[in-house]
């Protein structure tokens, strides 16, 4: 079996469980799909010469999961089983056509001159002046890392790197003050409190 | 065959716009969040893949012209790299949020949460 056909299942996989999980009734079936999906992500990486994002995947995957479960598990879904909103989900679909069939022509479909490259002929294998062509031809002498992945990261990229590392700073800042139990009460002053 | 995983690709993110856009439930909406991020990471590491291709790492003896020759495109993988650490950071914001809103409201269902319906 070729590693083509192999992405194709595990995608096909991972698009039946992300419809299962937005059309299932429980919730925590649903969380529990949507991480079906996200590991099928992570053997896709590994699959298409990734393992750099496998293990961040997987990392995520499971904290995610974990969030999910966590905030679920102690409280009651109360929602109705309301009918489907027939306008948003009309909307959605005309979109989803349209987005379909100018990606089937971008991306090449019928033989179309497509303006994406191709699957599997990205644009460093067609010539060497690509930003990727000379980020893995200069990785080993401009930074010294055998891992080309990661000279981009740490190095090309740092300020990247650096805007991660605050994103993930804000992230728990906000989520801190957003759970936090004790805040001002309206009306109280600045000093008071 | 490439078309066909593309097309996958992109009708997962459908489905992810279908749950944000069409569901009334917050922990659905959460879940689209996460689907639409699974479909973006997919596309651009699918789009770095080349024919037999490996990791981008150096192996022992190896030149870069020799790496350059057989490894998939790097590029793409460092945003996804990116993009994997964005979206923990936004899971955990939106499960706050909704955390606070069911503390406030004791649902997650948008149709009874007065002040977010639209």
């Amino acid at each position: 079996m070729t590693v083509e056909l192999l992405v194709l299942l595990l995608t096909a996989f991972m698009f039946l469980a992300a419809l299962i999980a937005v059309e299932t009734s429980d919730l925590l079936s649903a969380v529990i799909c949507i991480g079906a999906a996200g590991f099928a992500l992570c053997v896709i990486d590994l699959l298409v010469g990734a393992p750099d994002l496998t293990f961040p995947q997987v990392v995520v995957e499971v904290v995610t999961l974990v969030l999910l479960i966590r905030m679920i598990m102690t409280r009651q879904d109360t929602s109705r089983q309301t009918p489907r909103d027939t306008l948003r989900t009309a909307v959605v679909l005309a979109a989803g056509g349209v987005l379909l069939v100018v990606a089937f022509f971008a991306f090449g479909g019928l033989g179309a001159k497509g303006s994406v490259p191709p699957f599997g002929q990205p644009p460093m294998v067609q010539s060497d002046a690509s930003l990727s062509a000379q980020y893995i031809n200069g990785a080993q002498r401009d930074t010294g890392a055998g891992n080309a992945v990661m000279g981009i990261l740490m190095e090309y990229r740092g300020y990247d790197m650096l805007g991660q590392a605050a994103l993930i700073f804000a992230a728990i800042l906000g989520g801190f003050v957003i759970l936090r139990k004790v805040g001002r009460k309206r009306g109280e002053s600045e000093d008071q409190a | 065959m490439g078309i066909a995983i593309y097309m996958m690709a992109f009708g997962l993110l459908l489905v992810g716009l279908y749950a944000l856009v069409a569901k009334k439930n917050v922990v659905r909406i959460i879940i689209g969040i996460a689907i639409l991020d699974y479909g973006i990471n997919l596309l651009l590491v699918l789009m770095g893949y080349r024919h037999g291709g490996s990791a981008p790492i150096l192996g022992k003896g190896e030149t870069t012209a020799q790496l350059a020759a057989r490894s998939v495109d790097p590029l793409p993988q460092v945003m996804v790299l990116t993009n994997i650490v964005v979206e923990l950071a936004m899971v955990v914001v939106v499960v706050a949020l909704a955390i606070r809103i069911y503390d406030r409201y004791g649902t997650f269902d948008m149709n009874d949460i007065r002040r977010l319906r639209g």
